[in-house]
């Protein structure tokens, strides 16, 4: 029997799982849809890679995302990492030159500058979605067609369109008005990805120093007019790997082998019921909405308090009175 | 009718500013206003102009919160860049409001003793000249120490080995300060304090992660405006420094500031109003002494500060520090800051241990 060591990535849009060996090799990964539902995405996720491993025991498990804390808290797992240093440390054992990572998901951005195998910078788009996977899949959405079509489609275009973005609902009348005054569809498209660049670059990247090798990953990684409009912009080689999509999963996996704490894990928290109740704690004015966490009708876990007031300890005594 | 004055909080500085109302106005009532909350972020934000920075909310609900109460004086002090004009529009929004009220305004130069003596005159006292020169001398001393006690505690809880143990003491401290009247009771409490802090037990490795926090001075010194950014940063055993204290910008800042502009280096040749200057000089001072990191925290909008960041950035790239910008509004989203704190965190430490694998294998080089 092989160990292995799990990696979840719970993002906004898609929820990633990947289980790694002591050579850092993917032996098995999902990638599908959080759809609202984190906890629900994360179970059809352990069904479908403890299906692909086959005969393996996890020693370790890490999370990351947004959703890294309430999956953190339903694996009970021995890491709880952001996403910055996740993506870093999955990034730098399958390139391990590399000196920038430009990472789009679904909704953020990120760039982290590495120098000699160290993060030296990073940056994360701070107020909206302009430049990120979902304003392209809006954008496909209104234009018709499947998000997955979207760099095919692009890279089949010779005249971008140059569309308004620097806000997504701006960009969307812009789109609108070019479609009406009869530019092409996949120049449209082209001009998308160009924005979407453009975007990044100004938001993100400002005064950001990239230098190569860069990698690109990230849901919108996938996308090839995206990456061809990357390269254009910079003027550099981009490198996209296989798993870009799950590199963040990766990370996280590692940083579990990293920090095992010596107990297994068992695929049998996907059968377990979680539930997770909210209510506004009204001790004081701060009014803090608090987040509890139940396996199986057993709380285990709370946040979102400021102060003591709200802690889970707290909770648990005035529940069982 | 009697008089209830109040006034709007920053940091802890509410305990000296009540001890010293006190001190002056015996037959008044003395009422900081309520603690700062959730609420008073989304009252002052309702009757604030959209683009003004975010003090100005939080003072506005302070105000807001105070006059629920019955406040009927309100005190508000500042200057340095925009936020002097800040009391003529906060007057202005809590009087369409229909709030009735007395407004104090200490901006700039109205901050002369002389000319705070006359304002208090009129507020209602009879004490002497003299009587307030010495009460406000003895808590101008009183902040002094709580600057410094503070500074102590910022560098040194995240490595307590009891959890509170900073805390508890903390509280007890502003409770003894409450009963100051005199210069000898204070010196007594200074003693007994500085004794007692530094016999809290701590864990502290002799070459712990250093951060430095800089920026414009309401969210560098308000810690609900910043998300409690200190205290998370001390959580993972950082020692965290801040020079913008009331003293400072008091007392060593207007005495210093051709010093501060020199000190400053290629960086600046003039100053860049307000806070700007010192957050420049602070940064480079911060990386020539070693610290591993720098956060800039400011309003969003803040002038002076957007005005410092490229110097930062050079001075970032010059020393090879790294520097985190925050820039806070009513609508900055907690999980953000979070996530990008523990980023820096993470960052740091990375950052640390491969400088001492680089030291450890030089060591081996020339060993062998």
């Amino acid at each position: 029997m092989k160990t292995g060591y799990l990696g979840v990535d719970t993002g906004s849009i898609s929820t990633k799982g990947v289980i790694i060996d002591d050579e850092n090799n993917i032996i098995a990964n999902e990638y599908l849809w959080t759809e609202g539902n984190p906890v629900n995405a994360v179970k059809s996720v352990l069904r479908a890679i403890e299906k692909q491993s086959g005969d393996i025991a996890v020693a370790s498990v890490g999370t990351t995302g947004s959703a890294r804390k309430l999956i953190g808290a339903m694996l009970e797992a021995d890491v709880v990492k952001n996403e910055i240093t996740a993506h870093a440390v999955g990034t730098l054992v399958v390139f391990p030159d590399v000196r920038t990572i430009l990472e789009i998901g679904g909704q953020d951005s990120k760039i982290i500058l590495i120098d000699n195998g160290i993060v030296v910078d990073y940056a994360m788009n701070t107020l909206c979605a302009a430049g990120t996977g979902s304003f392209l899949s809006s954008q496909a959405k209104r234009l018709g067609i499947d998000v997955e079509d979207f760099g095919n489609i692009a890279l089949t275009s010779n005249n971008p369109t140059k569309i308004a973005a620097r806000c997504t609902v701006f960009a969307e009348s812009d789109l609108v008005h070019k479609a009406q005054i009869g530019h092409k569809r996949e120049d449209i498209i082209a001009g998308l990805c160009l924005a979407v660049v453009n975007n990044y670059l100004n938001n993100v990247g400002k005064g950001k120093a990239i230098k190569p090798p860069i990698v690109f990953q990230g849901g919108v990684s996938k996308n090839s007019g995206v990456v061809r409009a990357f390269e254009q912009v910079i003027g550099e080689e981009i490198l996209v790997d296989k798993n870009s999509h799950l590199m963040g999963a990766y990370g996280a996996a590692i940083l579990a082998k990293n920090n095992k704490k010596g107990r297994v894990f068992g695929f049998d928290v996907a059968k377990m019921e979680f539930v997770t109740k909210g209510y506004e704690c009204k001790k004081c004015p701060n009014n803090c909405e608090i987040i509890c966490f139940y396996k199986n009708n057993i709380l285990i876990d709370s946040w979102g308090n400021r102060c003591m007031n709200g802690s889970v300890a707290e909770i648990m005594s005035v529940k069982s009175q | 009718m009697k008089k209830i004055i109040s006034f709007p909080h920053i940091g802890n500085y509410h305990i000296p500013i009540e001890i010293l109302l006190k001190l002056i106005f015996k037959d008044s009532v003395i009422m900081p206003a309520p603690k700062t909350t959730k609420r008073t972020l989304e009252l002052g934000s309702r009757y604030s102009p959209d683009f003004v920075c975010v003090p100005f909310k939080y003072n506005l609900g302070n105000y807001i919160e105070a006059l629920e109460n019955g406040a009927n004086v309100l005190i508000q002090a500042g200057g340095g860049c925009r936020y002097g004009y800040y009391a003529e529009i906060q007057e202005l929004i809590l009087r369409d409001l229909g709030y009735e009220f007395k407004f104090v305004k200490l901006i700039g130069h109205d901050l002369h003793p002389l000319n705070m003596f006359r304002v208090c005159k009129s507020i209602g006292t009879n004490i002497s000249f003299f009587r307030f020169l010495y009460y406000l001398l003895l808590v101008i001393k009183m902040v002094g120490f709580i600057d410094r006690t503070e500074a102590y505690i910022r560098e040194n809880i995240g490595f307590e080995v009891m959890e509170n143990s900073f805390d508890k003491l903390h509280a007890e401290f502003f409770g003894k300060l409450r009963d100051i009247s005199n210069f000898t009771s204070l010196a007594h409490v200074t003693k007994e304090y500085e004794k007692a802090f530094r016999k809290i037990k701590i864990d502290k490795p002799e070459n712990c992660l250093k951060v430095g926090v800089v920026g414009e001075l309401y969210t560098a010194m308000e810690p609900f405006s910043n998300y409690f950014l200190e205290r998370e940063l001390a959580k993972n055993k950082v020692q965290v420094s801040r020079f913008i204290t009331v003293t400072f910008l008091f007392f060593q800042k207007p005495r210093d500031i051709k010093k501060i502009l020199k000190s400053a280096g290629k960086y600046l040749k003039y100053t860049i109003g307000a806070d700007g200057t010192d957050s420049v000089e602070r940064s480079k001072t911060l990386a020539e002494l070693g610290y591993d990191g720098i956060i800039h925290v400011k309003p969003f909008g803040c002038m002076p500060e957007v005005n410092a960041m490229p110097m930062l950035n050079n001075i970032g790239r010059d020393y090879k520090i790294p520097v985190l910008y925050f820039s806070f509004d009513s609508q900055t989203s907690e999980t953000g800051v979070k996530t990008r704190l523990e980023a820096f965190y993470d960052m740091l430490e990375m950052r640390r241990k491969s400088r001492e694998d680089i030291t450890k294998f030089e060591n081996r080089v020339s060993w062998s």
